[in-house]
């Protein structure tokens, strides 16, 4: 009696998932995430499964909680459903070397989002166009302060690639506009070293109007040294949109943050594995548009 | 008479049962799960669960518990991709690496058996312990292997087939029937039974109990250099946070395998079918496209299934 009523259900929920198979029997792009865990992939995430529902594709969704090794499973799986695009946001550039071989073997078109891939063959690597964001940054200080605007700026991490790129977009509008750069030290995209290296800039540097730094916490770090020296007017801006960035934003602390739309990176990523799917060439290296959040 | 036949021989086999009603239910709802390809992928990404839940079975056996699995593997991993990235013969590296991870299996065994603790305190803090040396030794960030000659060679051991069969599972299946070996036919596999059903009593007839715990959990600590240096085969990299919750998935192996946690009674085979389920959830929930975060919750489910249904019938 009890068996029946197993098979019953056994049945009924066979058929019913067999059903819902049949419904979404579109063409399958596949999304392998390395967190479902951090609000910013969640976001990234959203912006690609409604581009792929806009489009007509079935997004497979398939989390790697950080793990490269749960990554290349993930990726193996896939190979065996055959998806006409793999989209991977890597967990580490380095290990997901492989997986992006794997796919590679299998024949299936790899994009990578947010986070490159050291090995394999990629058809488009898409994230945040950091140069323009530091352009951006050096373009706003301009427009609120003039030409005469003297500022400083507080590096990332010397030798990756985000302080690279974001210092060499705030130099073009520096070379551009000809304003005056005080002193420019690196704190490690950290808080605290934020604040401590914008304490003994306040003393050698009282006339500064405006700084920059290269990310949120920095900017944050920056903000309390200033908040402590009494200083009023000093104009800083982060880099990145954090929840703590926007709110400084919002309570008029920071005056700007340079935001990463994480939702059009994975809109961007469905769009282009409908390109490649379309036959058409795609750009290697697509950079995804910041937006500048202010008060 | 017949009936009660059945009826035990179904409780016997709950685990084998469970796995078989997981791939009918999976290969009737996707075409693509019943291929060789996928059966090696599951296979594949089996093995490293599977190698560190045969350790876990032993020391669940002895009536113990080992949490140090996760930070053991991951430092045993950046251990082996830097032995590797300094270009050294992988047969040397691999030797040093399970050595090395024997070595710390044992100090934890010692730990609890010399330290008179309980395995769960012991080994939670080495736990600890084990995660923070990864750190440092990695100082935080990956460690990749290169790109040398010697790097390709070790390579094998995650991409390799022989006999058109990937290494990993000749490695899975070479580990399997030695502890079902040794379990069986041998003093020291006695011994690992006798002491989780009475430790006293196993005292007391002689046995140096002190002697078998350390032994388990050198063979744990060793087992969990073997996987890690597969993982690191395969991702050509060493991660500093590498294996964590990798306890848990080998806890869950065991128990689906129908191992008791107060120790004492328990297969190895039962480990391999549970480590088995384990995987092939983690594959058929990818293959019918369920959602990530449901995915979590059906995994719990069909562990907490299993787990009662095993209270129910073991008494």
């Amino acid at each position: 009696m009890k068996f029946n009523k197993f098979v019953t259900y056994a049945s009924a929920l066979t058929l019913g998932l067999t059903l819902s198979a049949q419904i979404f029997a579109k063409e399958n792009i596949a999304l392998v995430i390395s967190t479902l865990n951090n609000p910013f992939f969640v976001t990234l995430k959203d912006g690609a499964q409604k581009k792929a529902d806009e489009l007509g594709y079935n997004l497979i969704v398939l989390d790697s909680q950080n793990n490269p090794a749960k990554e290349l499973a993930n990726v193996e799986d896939l190979i065996v459903k055959n998806p006409k695009v793999i989209l991977i946001n890597p967990t580490d550039s380095d290990a997901v070397g492989n997986a992006v071989l794997a796919a590679n073997k299998a024949n299936i078109p790899v994009i990578t989002l947010d986070r490159a891939s050291n090995k394999g063959d990629v058809i488009s690597h898409i994230a945040s166009d950091n140069i323009a964001g530091g352009k951006m940054a050096g373009d706003y200080i301009v427009e609120k302060l003039g030409k005469d605007a003297k500022v400083i700026q507080l590096e990332g991490i010397t030798g990756t690639s985000a302080a690279r790129e974001r210092g060499e977009g705030f130099n073009r509008a520096l070379q551009e506009y000809q304003f005056t750069l005080l002193a420019s030290q690196p704190a490690d995209f950290d808080r605290a070293k934020g604040m401590n290296v914008m304490q003994n800039l306040l003393t050698s540097q009282p006339n500064v109007q405006a700084v920059f730094a290269q990310n949120d916490e920095m900017a944050l770090g920056a903000m309390r040294a200033i908040q402590a020296a009494g200083i009023k007017n000093i104009m800083i801006i982060g880099f990145d949109g954090t929840d703590d960035g926007i709110k400084a934003v919002e309570r008029g602390r920071l005056a700007a943050t340079v935001a990463q739309q994480p939702e059009l990176i994975g809109a961007m990523g469905v769009e282009t594995a409908n390109s490649i799917i379309k036959g058409e060439q795609v750009a290697t290296e697509i950079p995804v548009e910041l937006k500048l959040i202010t008060k | 008479m017949h009936t009660i036949n059945i009826k035990r021989l179904l409780i016997e086999q709950k685990s084998l049962i469970t796995l078989l009603v997981l791939v009918i239910l999976v290969s009737s709802l996707n075409s693509h799960f019943f291929t060789l390809n996928n059966l090696f992928n599951i296979l594949q990404q089996t093995s490293i669960n599977a190698i560190i839940a045969v350790g876990m079975t032993l020391v669940i056996l002895t009536s113990g518990i080992d949490l140090t699995v996760g930070s053991l593997f991951a430092l045993t991993g950046a251990i082996a991709a830097s032995i590797i990235g300094a270009d050294i013969s992988p047969f040397l590296a691999i030797t040093a690496v399970l050595a090395i991870g024997a070595a710390i299996g044992a100090s934890t065994g010692i730990i609890v058996a010399k330290g008179k603790l309980q395995a769960f305190i012991a080994t939670l803090v080495m736990m600890l312990i084990l995660r923070g040396v990864t750190l440092v030794y990695t100082k935080g960030s990956p460690i990749s292997l290169g790109m040398s000659d010697n790097a390709e060679l070790f390579e094998w051991i995650g991409f390799g087939q022989i006999l058109g069969i990937p290494v990993p599972i000749w490695i899975m299946a070479i580990v399997f029937i030695i502890a079902w070996y040794m379990l069986k036919y041998t003093r020291l596999g006695r011994y690992i039974y006798a002491l989780g059903g009475n430790e006293a009593a196993t005292r007391l007839s002689g046995i140096n109990v002190d002697r078998v715990k350390i032994a388990v959990y050198a063979m744990c600590g060793l087992l969990c250099a073997l996987a890690s240096t597969i993982e690191v085969a395969r991702l050509s990299s060493a991660q500093p946070n590498a294996g964590t919750g990798y306890e848990m998935d080998a806890i869950a192996a065991v128990v689906l395998g129908g191992t008791s946690m107060s120790g004492g009674r328990g297969k190895i085979i039962g480990t391999l079918i549970g480590a088995l389920i384990l995987g092939l959830l983690n594959n058929g929930l990818n293959l019918l496209e369920i959602d990530p975060y449901y995915q979590m919750i059906v995994k719990g489910a069909v562990i907490l299934f299993a787990v009662l249904v095993d209270n129910k019938t073991s008494k």
